[in-house]
């Protein structure tokens, strides 16, 4: 079981890092533009929740190039939304924070702080109201946790009693200031605490993030009510490509890199006999390929007609189910 | 028909049809809500199909959003219009947005519906038209009307669409008695000629209709003959009828509640004279809102608003002045 698991949880933690690293690359290129926020360092936490939930929905910040990889997104489509192509996931008219897929039940990508949570909310209730029972993951930043969707979203996903997991990846910093500066809480998971099942997690290890979000998957479906889950974690990379995040020490950037979540899998996962050099190896020469494949792709898809700025604001259709 | 209910028929008929169809807002079930447009519907259909929210606008709208995305219907009341601004970030990020960034990917069939405009003496904060702000976003269609009939069929309309709509009502039409009476093939997108006239197109919508209609009459006697079109739709607005109705009266008047900048009159009377301009016998004429926010007092209150009085008495003395 463990053996699987990590070779997958190494597949798409390093597919996500090695597609970001290249992204950057092509942004300072001039391929992409825009807001580019990278998961670098966060990886454990994206890709454990995501394999950790399963089936259901996901409702994501921002910061959202490795939750989709590991939801089953083609590397290719996002890479070529990341170039603006109309062969990108959303045509191009989404860009890096806007990824959605409905087919793989992943709704985004919202770059309104907090913006997304009573989205999560509501969708669970029409999951339920539908008879589903399969929850939704929404997953949000330290900064979205001060603001009023927040708190309006856990009330409601506990009056309503409705299969929501809340993951919050508190990285410490919402863009350049630290949380403990504005927030009245250090532990974030106190403040779901009284409303729900909450705790903290290591969201550097991926197996402790998976672990956790498979419990909270099972109090889900067994219960059909909120969970809240706070994984510490850490980004290397500044806020966005426009911020170098050097309001942090090197020393505290540090640290954190001494526990890199992909190192310490391989490491692990090599003491263990899970995985052999040679696996991983092979892996990584894999990796690189999926890479060279989707830039290839997005370099030479096509950029929108300009017949699109006009397409996708209005379905322009009436339902005929009411008479 | 009240106003109220033949909006409440319309929810109730499509509750009925279509199990998709939920309602949500505050005071909206148990309580009948706080106009009495949902009575009844939370006896019917239940907790689960007409729910309670907490005072949280921001998630009414935005739990809403979540629920569409999932393929239901869900009809959310906002109380009242001043209360919308909580509601913003949903309703302009995210409402009106997430199809386009999806690329098409996501379709949300849902209503957002609330009354605005001025009642009697509620003072500043309650007491607002905010039309020009939805209006002005692209991927929203706003929808209002004057009347019963009108409102039954828009709602059942706006439920039907698959896409996000933002319907408008006025707290003073809720318990205005109308004649109800069902049309075939009701397209809200069209805009309706109340009144056929000759000397001067008024456009108007939702509330003020009926003072335009009033002011209207007492015209006729003056010898001006006023053919008067209500939009159903403010985005988008049926120009083509304006501006075929524009070329036999040659004359325009619009005629609104909100605050004369940066309303409808601005953008209908702007789009006339782009393209209608050697058309006109005279610069089009804006009556509508003061510059202030409304007032208390019942006396300045009604002077800061147009009324029945004040229309007839700007637009007679408007036509004199321009060849009538
Ligand atoms: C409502 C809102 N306010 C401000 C911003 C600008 N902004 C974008 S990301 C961000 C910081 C968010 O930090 P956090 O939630 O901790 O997420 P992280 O970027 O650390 O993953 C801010 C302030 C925004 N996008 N939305």
């Amino acid at each position: 079981m463990s053996q699987s698991l990590a070779e997958k949880f190494y597949f798409y933690m390093k597919l996500g890092r090695e597609l970001e690293i290249r992204a950057k690359e092509e942004y300072t290129k001039g391929n992409i533009g825009g807001f580019l926020h990278l998961d670098i360092g966060q990886e454990a936490v994206s890709v454990g929740a995501v394999f950790g939930f399963g089936k259901g929905d996901l409702f994501c910040p921002y910061r959202e190039h490795v939750l989709a990889l590991a939801r089953g997104m083609d590397p290719k489509l996002i890479m070529a939304e990341l170039f603006g192509k109309i062969t990108g996931v959303s045509k191009g008219k989404g860009g890096s924070m806007h990824l959605y897929e409905p087919k793989l039940d992943f709704y985004g990508g919202n770059a309104i702080v907090g913006a997304h949570l009573p989205h999560a909310v509501g969708a669970a209730y029409a999951r339920k109201y539908m008879g589903e029972k399969a929850g939704v993951l929404a997953i949000f930043g330290d900064g979205a946790t001060n603001g009023g969707s927040f708190f309006e979203s856990i009330n409601l996903a506990v009056v309503w009693e409705v299969p929501v997991l809340f993951l919050c990846e508190n990285n410490f910093y919402a863009i350049g200031t630290r949380i403990d500066r504005v927030s009245a809480f250090r532990d974030i998971y106190l403040k779901a605490k009284d409303y729900m099942p909450a705790l903290q997690v290591d969201g550097m290890d991926v197996f402790a993030v998976y672990e956790a979000v498979v419990n909270a998957k099972k109090y889900l479906e067994d219960y059909g009510k909120p969970y809240f889950i706070e994984a510490i974690t850490y980004r290397y990379e500044g806020h966005s490509m426009a911020d170098k995040g050097d309001y942090r020490s090197p020393r505290e950037i540090e640290t954190f890199r001494k526990k890199d979540p992909i190192e310490n899998l391989k490491n692990k996962a090599m003491q263990m006999g899970w995985l052999t050099p040679e696996q991983i190896r092979m892996m990584d020469e894999k990796i690189a390929q999926i890479i060279e494949e989707a830039v290839e792709f997005a370099l030479n898809s096509p950029e929108p007609d300009l017949e699109e700025l006009y397409k996708d604001i209005y379905c322009g259709v009436c339902a005929d189910v009411i008479p | 028909m009240l106003y109220r209910d033949a909006i409440n028929l319309a929810l109730d008929h499509a509750m009925q049809v279509d199990p998709r169809v939920i309602i949500l807002g505050e005071d909206v079930g148990f309580y009948g809500g706080n106009y009495k447009v949902t009575d009844g519907l939370f006896a019917k259909y239940g907790e689960k199909r007409v729910i309670d929210t907490p005072i949280a606008e921001n998630s009414i709208v935005g739990t809403a959003i979540g629920m569409a995305m999932m393929g239901l219907r869900p009809v959310a009341e906002i109380m009242t219009a001043n209360f919308s601004m909580l509601a913003m970030d949903q309703i302009v990020n995210n409402m009106a947005k997430l199809r386009y960034m999806s690329g098409g990917k996501i379709a949300l069939p849902m209503v957002v519906r609330m009354p605005q405009g001025v009642g009697r003496q509620l003072a500043a904060q309650h007491s607002q038209s905010l039309e020009h702000m939805f209006a002005s976003i692209p991927g929203l269609y706003v929808f209002c009307s004057s009347d019963a009939t009108g409102a039954y069929h828009t709602t059942l309309y706006a439920i039907r669409l698959d896409d996000p709509v933002i319907l408008l009502e006025h707290v003073l039409l809720y318990p205005m008695d109308f004649e109800f009476y069902k049309v075939e093939n009701f397209d809200p997108f069209k805009a309706r000629i109340l009144r056929e006239g000759k000397d001067i197109t008024v456009v108007s919508y939702l509330k003020m209709v009926h003072d335009v209609l009033r002011a209207c009459e007492n015209l006729e006697k003056d010898g001006i003959s006023c053919e008067v079109i209500e939009l159903i739709s403010l985005r988008p607005i049926d120009f083509e009828t304006i501006y075929s109705s524009v070329k036999k009266t040659k004359r325009l008047v619009v005629v609104y509640e909100a605050p004369k900048s940066f309303g409808l009159g601005a953008e209908i009377s702007a789009r006339v004279c782009e393209e209608m301009f050697y058309f006109l016998d005279a610069p089009p004429l804006r009556i509508a809102g003061e510059e202030v926010p409304i007032p208390y007092n019942r006396k300045l209150e009604l002077s800061a608003i147009p009324t029945q009085e004040s229309i007839y008495r700007q637009m007679l003395s408007w036509g004199k002045g321009h060849g009538l």
